[in-house]
């Protein structure tokens, strides 16, 4: 007599493949993780889209120009000339106040991570990180209206000051004695704004200093400057270098603080001292309420050359950062 | 016979001696009349002029002081040592500066109907006990919840998209959030309004301010979040699959919560981001002056708003109210900011 067989169950079948939730929640997350891609080049398309009517007409006319005219108003009124638009000028300005932002905050920033890296005690660094991170969660107005009330009669006087004693040299010469409102203001408000990033940035390639480097510097019998100079800054200057443009992109897209600030005037202002200057995105917020429809196009243009300018200047600076820390003996 | 054993009385051999701290008090003696007299004798004035002085001398004299004891590298040692810490304080003088001002200049505008009324029946240079920003501190209130209710599943889930599945192009996408973090806040608004507003026949409103303000919170979340997440030991991720779990039910019942407090962190630091962002709120919101609740239809108010329409005013009254509503703001982002940091503090 044969027993009858005993079951035996299918073998499970072994596989690689994840199950159905989790390929639904990795294409979900995978989904989730292509909008930033997504969101920049749908900001890129869309100014794109509508300013190209723009730059086509007006072609490198749009970049190189110092004329803004409208001949249409938003009444709906022609005037007699053509309208001619040109950003030249708000580049330049767009451009010199950053420079200057970068100039005075790089400086100041260094010194603040060399400082809070090597020198403060524990107390007084944990203080001082504290009030450089509260500095960057201020609001952009605050500082426009703090640089306008505040600020600018001190400015003034160094303004001053520079004049008397440097005005020989053309950057600080004015053509006229109007110390207020100038680029060089609004390049102090953005360098005190650029402050909380690029110590932040400079403080973290300075602690990445290898440990054994810096004691080793101490053993051969060197001061804490020696050290630094020989180890920590070699060490970390390609992540200054980085830092120092990301501060140079923030200063290039801020808004309402250099409007609040500057007196925008449309010519290539090269005297920083003189009370007249630009910035694009400043001249965005100027012309934007009473902009025709064709006048908005021509915004949309400079905001889309100021888009791809401070991305240009950031995927720079972040592929610097990211590289630095390599270097150094 | 026993010796006694002289036990050595306990000292501080590393404390400077008064011999060796006279030239550090030299030089800070010199450091004080000198400022007084270069304030005197020279263009320098101010608060800033003294300052300046100041932190000129004690380099010098305090490298002078390090010169004459131990040399020429000593000097330079200390002259570094005290111009890094003129730089630190150069840094702290604009905060300190900030929120005294805001301070005093904002509490004279303050009364109880600021927090009450809206400015329908009043304009920005009416004098201050008229009007108030109830609609401003709503519409911010309305603009942060809709923003968040975008950026802060996208930033998340893009996080873990970098910590968690860790697929191809990650390396791109975590690029690409640092160049958003980059992104000028005014290009955001213009965005929206280029592809939402014009010539689509739809009005500003508050929800469009959202949307432009969730531009510039969706890097903030994902890259707080990003490091939250890498700081959570891959071990309980680990245990979570050994014990079974699918990768969904890891990341949702084991990750998610482990790193729960880090993420509210990511999300506080986003809101305080652009809690005080004005410039694309001009392009997007239309900045009414009455209570408006319905983020979808209609111009709505809000903080920053209030204060630009206040500040391009210029009169004497409309700057009083640009600074109460300032202190306003600048008491909600400092409360953030500081329960961000408190909780952030307890990691894991």
């Amino acid at each position: 007599m044969t027993q009858p067989p005993t079951p035996v169950p299918q073998p499970r079948e072994i596989t690689t493949q994840p199950r159905k939730s989790d390929q639904v929640f990795r294409s979900i997350v995978f989904l989730g993780g292509l909008s930033s891609l997504v969101i920049l080049l749908a900001i890129a398309l869309f100014l794109g889209i509508r300013g190209f009517e723009i730059i086509a007409r007006e072609g490198m006319k749009f970049i190189t120009g110092y004329e803004w005219y409208s001949s249409i108003n938003a009444d709906g009124l022609s005037g007699d000339q053509p309208s001619v638009y040109g950003i030249g000028a708000m580049l330049v300005g767009t451009i010199i106040t950053a420079l200057i932002a970068v100039v005075i905050g790089v400086p100041i920033s260094v010194a603040t991570a060399l400082f809070l890296n090597f020198y403060a005690p524990n107390l007084i660094k944990s203080f001082l990180v504290t009030v450089v991170d509260l500095m960057a969660a201020f609001p952009s107005i605050l500082f426009g209206l703090w640089g306008l009330n505040v600020l600018m009669p001190s400015a003034e006087y160094w303004a001053k000051l520079l004049h008397k004693y440097l005005g020989f040299v053309p950057l600080f010469d004015v053509s006229a004695p109007v110390f207020t409102r100038s680029p060089f203001v609004a390049g102090v408000v953005l360098a005190i704004m650029i402050i909380p990033i690029v110590t932040s940035v400079a403080r973290e390639v300075f602690s990445q200093t290898p440990l054994d480097r810096i004691q080793a510097a101490y053993a051969l019998g060197a001061t804490k400057w020696s050290m630094i100079r020989a180890v920590v800054l070699p060490f970390g200057s390609s992540g200054v270098v980085g830092g120092a443009m990301l501060g140079l992109g923030r200063a290039m897209g801020e808004t309402v603080a250099v409007f609040t600030v500057l007196n925008i005037v449309f010519q290539a202002n090269f005297q920083i001292l003189l009370g007249a200057g630009g910035n694009v995105a400043s001249l965005i917020i100027l012309k934007f309420g009473e902009a025709s429809a064709e006048e908005i196009k021509a915004l949309m243009a400079a905001g889309l050359i100021l888009f791809l300018l401070t991305l240009f200047v950031n995927m720079i600076a972040d592929l610097i950062v990211n590289r630095s820390g390599r270097q150094g003996r | 016979m026993t010796t006694t054993i002289p036990v050595p009385k306990p000292a501080k051999p590393w404390r400077a001696t008064p011999k060796a701290m006279a030239p550090t008090f030299a030089a800070a003696l010199i450091v004080i009349v000198g400022t007084f007299l270069l304030i005197d004798y020279t263009g320098l004035s101010g608060k800033l002029g003294a300052f300046t002085a100041a932190s000129i001398l004690a380099i010098l004299t305090l490298s002078g002081a390090a010169f004459l004891q131990r040399g020429v590298q000593a000097a330079k040692n200390a002259a570094v040592g005290t111009f890094v810490a003129v730089g630190a304080i150069i840094a702290m003088i604009p905060v300190v500066s900030i929120l005294g001002t805001v301070l005093v200049r904002g509490i004279k505008g303050l009364y109880v109907g600021f927090f009450t009324n809206d400015m329908s029946l009043a304009s920005v240079n009416d004098p201050l006990d008229k009007g108030g920003i109830l609609h401003a501190i709503i519409g911010t209130l309305l603009l942060i919840l809709f923003a968040m209710l975008i950026s802060v599943p996208l930033g998340i889930l893009t996080a873990l998209y970098l910590t968690e599945i860790k697929g191809p192009g990650s390396r791109l996408i975590r690029f690409l959030v640092q160049a958003m973090s980059g992104v000028p806040s005014i290009v955001a608004g213009l965005f929206i309004y280029s592809a939402f507003i014009s010539g689509t026949g739809r009005g500003f409103s508050g929800f469009m301010g959202s949307l432009a303000l969730s531009i510039l919170m969706l890097p903030t979340v994902a890259r707080t979040a990003e490091e939250v997440l890498l700081l959570i030991p891959s071990d309980l991720r680990e245990a979570g699959l050994a014990l079974g779990a699918t990768q969904w039910r890891t990341v949702a019942m084991v990750v998610v919560p482990a790193a729960k407090s880090g993420l509210i962190t990511a999300v506080i630091l986003g809101v305080a981001r652009i809690a005080g962002e004005t410039a694309p709120l001009l392009f997007t919101t239309g900045g009414g002056d009455t209570v408006n609740a319905n983020p979808f239809d209609g111009v709505m108010g809000s903080i920053p708003f209030a204060i630009w329409k206040a500040l391009i005013a210029g009169s004497e009254e409309s700057n009083a109210r640009a600074w109460a509503s300032i202190l306003v703001l600048l008491v909600i982002v400092l409360a953030l900011f500081f329960t961000a940091r408190r909780l952030g503090k307890r990691r894991v």
